[in-house]
C-alpha cells in the first residue's frame, strides 16, 4: 500500500505522486469523480492501475493518501 | 566533429559498454541513453536513481552530504554538528561557496566545521554523552548561535545512538531549536536521499514552530525562494529581480538563510522552487498543509530568467505583471550587449555536462543564448521525474548519461570531442590535462552568481575565459603545433 499524493499541476491536470518509487504521473481516468463520490480506480498515463478508497466528496488537494496497486500493473 | 546522428549516438553507447563483463554491461546500458523527444516519459529510455555498482567509479556522494552540505548546512544562524569522527565535516568544509551575511564565529558559522570527533571509545560507549556535553560548550562559546542540527555520519546509525532524545533534552534545557538528522552516508544511493532526509527534518523539528502565532505582518506578496544555495551569490542576484518586481522575499532556502526565515516561510503566499531535486518533498509538504502553491523556475540566462519571471508574475496581479515588463525591458539592453560581445566567440561550441541536482538541465538555456550547444549531459543523483524535466530541454539525439562512471566520462569525451565540458572537481583535472577547457559547475570554479541577469554577465565571460583561454594552444609541443588556428583566435579577439 504506497502512500500516493494527489495534487494539481501546473497544466491543471491531477497527477499522482508517489514519493518512494519517484512516480509521478497524471491521472488519465478515475472511477467515481462527481456525485458518486471520489476515488475508486485510478489510471494513470504511464498504464499503471491503482486503487483509492472513495471518499464521499472530491477532497482539498493536495491530499496524501493510501493507494492499493490494482489491476495487473 | 559535428552534430551526432541518431545512428552515431547509438553507436557511441554501445562502443562505450563494450569492455564492461555481461552484467555490468546490462546494468550500465539503462543508465546511457540518447534523448529522443518521442518519448513522453524518461523512464522507458533511461533508468536513474539505482544503487551504483561495486568498481564502476561513480561521482555521487552519501546521504550526509546531501543533508549537511547541501540543505542545513547554509543556514547561517545555527550551528551544524558533523556527529561522528572528524574527517566527514572536515574534509567538505566550505566547498560550496555558500556566500552569507554575517560575522563567522559569531553570529553566523557556515564556514566553520563543528564535529563530535568520535574516538574509539564513542564507538564502544556510545557518543550521546558526548553530544551532550559539547552542545552545552556550544552554548558557552558561540552563545549567539539560533539552534543546533546534529548531522549523522555513518557510525552513529551503526552504533544504535539516540540522537533524537539528546536533543528533545537540550532543547528543553535551551529553548532553541535542536534538529536530530538521521543522514547516515550509507543510507540511500546517493546524495539524494540526504536531501530528503532533511527535508523531513525541517518538516518535523523547525517548520511548523510558528503556526500559532500571527504576528508577522504578511503582504499579499510574500514568496520564498526554495532550493537556491546563493554559491557565489546565486541566491542575492535572484532575490533583487523579485524584489524589482515587488515581490517581497521571506525567506531563502537555504543559501543566506536563517532558523528565523525557515519558520516564517509557511506564511508566504507563493514558494518559488530552484533546485527541484533538493527541496520538493517541503514544497509539497507546505502546499498541502499551508495550501501554499509551489512553482519552478530557472534564472540560468535571460531568456529562461524573463520567461520564469513572466511565470512567477502570473500567479499575482496586474501591478506585479507590469513590474515584471518593466524590470525586463531594463536589463534587456544590458544582457543584450552580454550576448553581442560573447556570442560571436562561443558561438557553435559544443558543451557536455555532468552536474548534480538542477543544472544539468538549468543551464542549458543559458548555453543556448550565447550560440552553444548542449550536446550531453547527465545528472550525478536525478531521479526519473529530473529526467523527465531535462527531455524536453535537450536536443533530440543528444547524449544523457545518468551516475555516469569516470571511465565512460572520458570516453564520451573522446569521441565527442565537445569544445567545454562544466561538471565537478573530481572531473576538473582528467579533462583539464586531456586538453579540453573545463568549468566547475557546481561551485562556479570560485566565480559566481551565475543567476539572474547579472549573474549571466559573469557565466558569459567565465565561458569565454575558460573556452578561449591562451593556455590550450599550449598544450602542444612547440613544433607541433598548428599556427594558423592560434592567429585566427587572437584575432576575433
Ligand atoms: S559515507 Fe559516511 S563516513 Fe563517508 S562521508 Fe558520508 S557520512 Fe562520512
Amino acid at each position: 500500500m504506497p502512500t500516493v499524493m494527489l495534487r494539481m499541476n501546473e497544466a491543471g491536470q491531477l497527477t499522482f505522486y508517489v514519493p518512494k518509487k519517484d512516480l509521478e504521473e497524471t491521472v488519465v481516468s478515475m472511477e467515481k469523480e462527481g456525485s458518486d463520490g471520489w476515488g475508486g480506480e485510478v489510471t494513470l498515463s504511464d498504464g499503471s492501475l491503482f486503487y483509492l478508497d472513495p471518499l464521499p466528496e472530491a477532497p482539498k488537494l493536495p491530499i496524501t493518501l493510501r493507494a492499493r496497486r490494482g489491476g495487473g500493473a | 566533429m559535428t552534430v551526432m546522428t541518431r545512428e552515431e549516438t547509438e553507436a557511441l553507447i554501445q562502443e562505450v559498454l563494450e569492455i564492461y563483463p555481461e552484467k555490468a554491461k546490462v546494468d550500465r546500458a539503462a543508465h546511457l541513453a540518447l534523448n529522443d523527444h518521442e518519448a513522453e516519459q524518461a523512464k522507458k529510455c533511461i533508468t536513474s536513481n539505482k544503487k551504483s555498482l561495486p568498481g564502476m567509479m561513480t561521482i555521487r556522494g552519501c546521504a550526509y552530504a546531501g543533508s549537511k552540505g547541501v540543505v542545513w548546512g547554509p543556514i547561517k544562524d545555527m550551528i551544524h554538528i558533523s556527529h561522528g569522527p572528524v574527517g566527514c565535516g572536515q574534509y567538505s568544509r566550505a566547498g560550496r561557496r555558500n556566500y552569507y551575511i554575517g560575522t563567522t564565529g559569531v553570529n553566523t558559522f557556515v564556514t566553520m566545521n563543528f564535529t563530535s570527533d568520535f574516538q574509539e571509545k564513542d564507538i564502544v560507549f556510545g557518543g550521546d554523552k558526548k553530544l551532550d556535553t559539547m552542545i552545552d560548550e556550544i552554548e558557552k562559546l558561540f552563545p549567539l548561535n539560533k539552534g543546533i542540527t546534529i548531522q549523522s555520519e555513518c557510525p552513529i546509525g551503526l552504533i544504535g545512538d539516540d540522537i533524537e532524545a539528546v536533543a528533545k533534552k537540550k532543547n528543553k534545557e535551551t529553548g532553541k531549536t535542536v534538529v536530530p538528522v538521521r543522514c547516515e552516508g550509507f543510507r540511500g544511493v546517493s546524495q539524494s536521499l540526504g536531501h530528503h532526509i532533511a527535508n523531513d527534518a525541517v518538516r518535523d523539528w523547525a517548520l511548523d514552530a510558528r503556526d500559532d502565532d500571527d504576528s508577522f505582518a504578511t503582504t499579499p506578496y510574500d514568496v520564498a525562494i526554495i532550493g537556491d544555495y546563493n554559491i557565489g551569490g546565486d541566491a542575492w542576484s535572484s532575490r533583487i529581480l523579485l524584489e524589482e518586481m515587488g515581490l517581497r522575499v521571506v525567506a531563502q532556502w537555504s543559501g543566506d538563510g536563517s532558523i528565523a526565515e525557515i519558520e516564517l516561510t509557511p506564511k508566504v503566499k507563493l514558494n518559488l522552487v530552484h533546485c527541484y531535486r533538493s527541496m520538493n518533498y517541503i514544497s509539497r509538504h507546505m502546499e498541502e498543509k499551508y495550501d501554499i502553491p509551489w512553482i519552478e523556475y530557472n534564472f540560468f540566462g535571460p531568456t529562461k530568467t524573463a520567461e520564469s519571471m513572466r511565470k512567477i508574475a502570473s500567479h499575482f496581479d496586474e501591478s506585479i505583471q507590469a513590474k515584471c515588463e518593466e524590470v525586463i525591458a531594463k536589463y534587456r539592453t544590458e544582457w543584450e550587449q552580454v550576448i553581442a560581445k560573447y556570442r560571436p566567440r562561443l558561438e557553435g561550441k559544443r558543451v557536455m555536462l555532468y552536474v548534480g541536482g538542477l543544472r544539468p538541465r538549468h543551464v542549458i538555456g543559458a548555453y543556448e543564448d550565447l550560440g552553444m550547444d548542449v550536446v550531453g549531459t547527465g545528472y550525478e543523483f536525478g531521479h526519473n521525474d529530473d529526467y523527465d524535466r531535462t527531455i524536453k530541454e535537450m536536443g533530440n539525439a543528444t547524449l544523457l548519461y545518468d551516475d555516469v562512471t569516470g571511465y565512460e566520462f572520458e570516453e564520451f569525451v573522446k569521441k565527442v570531442k565537445p569544445d567545454l565540458i562544466g561538471s565537478g572537481i573530481k572531473e576538473k583535472y582528467i579533462f583539464q590535462k586531456m586538453g579540453v577547457p573545463f568549468r566547475q559547475m557546481h561551485s562556479w570554479d570560485y566565480s559566481g552568481p551565475y543567476h539572474g541577469f547579472d549573474g549571466f554577465a559573469i557565466f558569459a565571460r567565465d565561458m569565454d575565459m575558460t573556452l578561449n583561454n591562451p593556455c590550450w594552444a599550449k598544450l602542444k609541443a612547440p613544433w607541433l603545433k598548428d599556427e594558423s588556428a592560434e592567429e585566427a583566435l587572437a584575432a576575433s579577439a
